[in-house]
């Protein structure tokens, strides 16, 4: 019980400074041009390392299971330009169907 | 001043309506993460405390199975940091848009988690602030809601997996990609680059180092815009 209870504090410690190091650091300083491009291609890089490792990630093993099949067919819609609310849908009953019946 | 108080609440509400469906999919998370942690014999008290100070699902997942297979606090401590960095580069990317003192900053950056963060980002490196904290505020409540219920009702909910919720995230995630992915060939590439490494990394790393190194992608950005 005691480990739970260091275990709870000392990881609701660490990421609100995760998530507080960021803002405080920076402060609102303008940042160099430079800096300012990095930062605008954290979000695709970021987006793209979120979906991979959701998708495909168990673990420490690349899977291919129920979840990139519920992913493709919410990729399919948004190639067929299905607004953004119904693909993600659509790969929530994907994965659950496949998951009941696969 | 009190014209832009309003437009301001109303960006706040507007961040809050967007964060409905993924504060829906946080509930029954939030459910599975109450079950878990009862049948791990954590009790009642330890699951919702540690929702109500983390509200880091990724976190709070990690840190059940590391103690779950009789792992230590430390370990559970380091795999639940190595999930959450993800939100220092998070909280760089809007560290320009929030406000106030270093406490008022820290504070606010604490609104980050990966839908908020994803749905506020108006593209080009911008983010809206207030969408963001908007957006946080019905996740965070669900979280902390769907533990509770998860905890006290775990012997009549059980396994909630089946529902297919946890492709919610990465589905949603895809969707602004695509998006991002309209900005111009560097986002394409930094993309290319940062699925290559993650998928590289996950078998040979912890989980949460692939997406920590796959923001080395940006980098690209040193090289000058093309587009």
């Amino acid at each position: 019980m005691k480990a739970l209870w260091v275990a709870i504090v000392g990881v609701a410690l660490a990421s609100a400074a995760i998530k507080a190091m960021g803002p405080v650091l920076l402060g609102s300083k303008e940042l160099p041009p430079s800096a300012n491009a990095v930062i605008a291609l954290l979000s695709p890089a970021l987006l793209t390392a979120l979906v991979v490792t959701q998708t495909f990630g168990e673990d420490s093993h690349l899977v291919l299971d129920e979840r990139a099949i519920g992913v493709g067919a919410a990729a399919l819609a948004l190639s067929l330009r299905a607004p953004v609310l119904l693909a993600v849908a659509l790969a929530a009953l994907t994965t659950a169907l496949v998951r009941a019946f696969g | 001043m009190s014209s832009e108080r309003e437009r301001g609440s109303g960006v706040y509400f507007a961040g809050a309506r967007a964060g409905l469906p993924f504060a829906l999919a946080t509930f029954v998370l939030g459910i599975s993460f109450g079950v878990l942690a009862r049948s791990l014999g954590w009790g009642v008290v330890a699951p919702i405390v540690f929702s109500v100070i983390t509200f880091s699902g990724s976190a709070q997942f990690a840190v059940a199975a590391v103690l779950g297979a009789s792992g230590g606090a430390l370990a559970a401590i380091v795999a639940a940091v190595l999930l959450n960095a993800r939100f220092l580069p998070m909280g760089v990317a809007v560290a320009p848009f929030l406000k106030g003192g270093l406490l008022r900053r820290a504070l606010e950056g604490q609104a980050v988690v990966d839908a908020s963060w994803a749905l506020a980002s108006r593209g080009g490196g911008r983010f809206d602030r207030e969408f963001m904290i908007g957006a946080t505020v019905p996740q965070v409540a669900a979280w902390i809601g769907g533990t509770v219920i998860g905890v006290l009702a775990a012997d009549v909910v059980g396994d909630v997996e089946w529902l297919g919720l946890d492709v919610i995230f990465p589905a949603f995630f895809l969707a602004l990609l695509v998006d991002e992915l309209h900005d111009g060939e560097q986002n394409i590439a930094a993309a290319l680059i940062a699925a290559v490494l993650s998928l590289a990394l996950v078998p040979l790393v912890p989980p949460g180092v692939p997406v920590i190194a796959a923001c080395a992608a940006a980098l690209l950005g040193l090289r000058g815009r093309s587009s």
